[in-house]
């Protein structure tokens, strides 16, 4: 598998052609992804174009950045102007947004060279992308299983060699579910430092943008580029990024690593092995292991299934057929809105605007959703002691390998599930990722996931890099 | 708190969302909104009185700009993306009654 940074290195130094390279990531999308379904859209042309930019710019001499000529996929709920970002929903089809997303003009300005728009769960509601209006993305490792979502284009697209890096966004597990079950790395950041400009809003105090790589390396660069306060998000940390690539040969020794004694039931006896062998390894590197215990986990589920529809449904109100997408035709306007979004929205969607509707309407507002933040404060304080203990936590990414199409479409609460270990994290806004660390049942990647503090980044990676030296 | 939730509100939910679901949605979202808030009632068990809520993960407020004029996006770019527009316009079906 071509690492993105030895493209960047090789396109930079003038021993590889950005050309070159994107035909070659194009030849193999041509290869395999009619099985595959990773992308909604692949940009050729504009693709070539800007490789063919890189080039003249290096033989001119002149300076590019640390992503040059490095082909990425982006989740098609990030705004790249002109071309058509769907959200994977009828009711955007064909819209083509009038600007780009920051971190789709900050990976330009590093040379990267934007090959694609991936599929994802319509709206990034869901743990499979069977909920994709466009069909399902399949997992490169068996075709009969689902990628996990909802960011599973962009993890197909890496695990499948498709391209080095792609970003996804991250809302209760959508980077690091589908990084699991597609076997590659996965990195949610803290809340707030990408940018959420242009990146088309879920659950605004929960949504975060990140990286997929093959190695904990290459998430790191992807990472720092994207990563930095924006002004054109209200919520971006005013202050820089931490340097990530830097501490990565730096080792565990001396950390403390948190085991969660009372960790939810539910994990497959393969996943709990490969966790206890990801525990041994860092022992083994000279860190120690700390207990821990996080007893408002188990509310985790009914915390950001009330927070995460409710904010949803107040973010997805702006789908009226009145500015862009479709509009259904109606002889009067409220007509028209409701006709619009029965026509445009699938039912994971609907499902969830009416749950959240439920939960943020008079009479319900206070036993429900007012509940729910009480319970995101719990859990909040649950980490905050945790972290005087330890300086990371390790848990299973997703409670099983992936799983086949279909096996948890009739219960939604089920795959809901899916998302039990990546949901705490997202309530509490910290930063988490997925490292491969061997296989499971039917030699099927299992993922190890590290949690930190708010913008624990290095920390954190620190302990991705020692896990992927031991796996 | 929470009692099951019926047909009626769900159909007066669906109203509130501006969806308009169709009879066999309606039945559907009952009987799988029923059951999530059945599982929803484990936080019943929570004494919560005394926690004060979490908005956000990340304590920032009043996050202004300093109020000089700026580029923004390109009028006719942003219009060309709507489904209907007049004079520069976004057009709509009519807001009150039929007879226009």
């Amino acid at each position: 598998m071509q690492k993105l940074v030895d493209i960047a290195f090789g396109v930079s130094n003038g021993s590889l052609s950005a050309s070159d390279v994107v035909e070659q990531h194009l030849a193999r999308i041509e290869t395999r992804e009619s099985e595959i379904h990773a992308f909604n859209c692949v940009t050729a042309d504009q693709a070539r174009q800007d490789a063919a930019n890189i080039d003249a710019d290096v033989k001119a001499g002149k300076k590019v950045g640390v992503l040059a000529g490095v082909p990425i996929a982006l989740k098609d709920n990030m705004c790249t102007r002109g071309v058509a970002t769907t959200c994977s929903s009828k009711i955007l089809e064909g819209w083509k947004p009038p600007y780009d997303a920051t971190v789709v003009s900050k990976l330009r300005a590093a040379g990267a060279i934007i090959i694609g728009k991936t599929n994802l769960d319509e709206f990034a509601m869901g743990s499979s992308t069977e909920n994709s209006a466009f069909g399902p993305t399949k997992n490169p490792h068996d075709i009969s299983r689902v990628p996990g979502g909802s960011s599973g284009g962009s993890a197909a697209a890496v695990s499948a060699g498709f391209v080095s890096g792609a970003l996804g966004s991250d809302t209760g597990g959508s980077i690091r579910q589908p990084a699991a079950l597609c076997g590659v790395v996965g990195v949610k950041p803290t809340y707030g430092m990408v940018s959420r400009y242009g990146l088309v809003a879920f659950a605004s105090s929960l949504d975060q943008i990140g990286p997929f790589a093959n190695d904990v390396r290459d998430a790191a660069t992807l990472l720092e580029v994207i990563a930095g306060h924006d002004p054109m998000d209200s919520t971006s940390i005013p202050q820089p990024a931490p340097s990530l690539v830097s501490v990565l040969d730096h080792g565990v020794s001396g950390m403390r690593i948190g085991k969660v004694t009372d960790l939810p039931e539910g994990c497959e006896p393969d996943v709990l092995a490969r966790l206890e062998a990801a525990f041994d390894a860092l022992r083994a590197a000279g860190a120690t292991i700390v207990d821990i215990e996080l007893p408002s986990i188990t509310y985790c589920l009914t915390a950001y299934y009330l927070i995460a529809p409710a904010e949803a449904s107040s973010n997805l109100a702006r789908y009226d057929g009145v500015r862009y997408g479709l509009r259904i035709d109606s002889p009067d306007l409220n007509a028209m809105y409701a006709a619009t979004r029965e026509a445009g929205f699938g039912d994971e969607v609907k499902r969830r605007i009416m749950l959240g509707t439920y939960a943020l309407s008079a009479g319900y507002y206070d036993a429900y959703y007012g509940k729910a933040l009480k319970v995101r404060r719990l859990i909040s304080d649950d980490f905050a002691r945790a972290y005087k203990k330890t300086d990371v936590v390790l848990t299973p990414t997703t409670p099983s390998v992936a799983f086949k199409f279909g096996s948890k479409t009739d219960d939604p609460l089920a795959m809901y599930l899916c998302d039990l270990f990546t949901i705490p994290t997202n309530l509490a806004g910290h930063p988490a990722m997925s490292v491969p660390f061997g296989t499971g049942a039917h030699s099927l990647p299992v993922g190890v996931q590290v949690l930190a503090p708010t913008l624990g980044e290095q920390a954190m990676f620190r302990v991705a890099a020692e896990l992927e030296r031991a796996s | 708190m929470s009692e099951s939730i019926s047909q009626e509100i769900v159909v007066k939910v669906s109203r509130l969302a501006r969806l308009n679901l169709t009879p066999a949605e309606i039945e559907r979202m009952t009987s799988q909104l029923a059951g999530m808030l059945e599982h929803f009632r484990d936080i019943d068990a929570l004494e919560l009185s005394t926690v004060e809520p979490m908005t956000q993960p990340y304590p920032l407020q009043n996050v202004l700009r300093d109020d000089v004029e700026a580029p923004s996006l390109d009028h006719d770019e942003v219009l060309s993306q709507a489904p209907s527009t007049e004079s520069g316009r976004f057009r709509v079906p009519p807001i009150i009654g039929f007879d226009v």
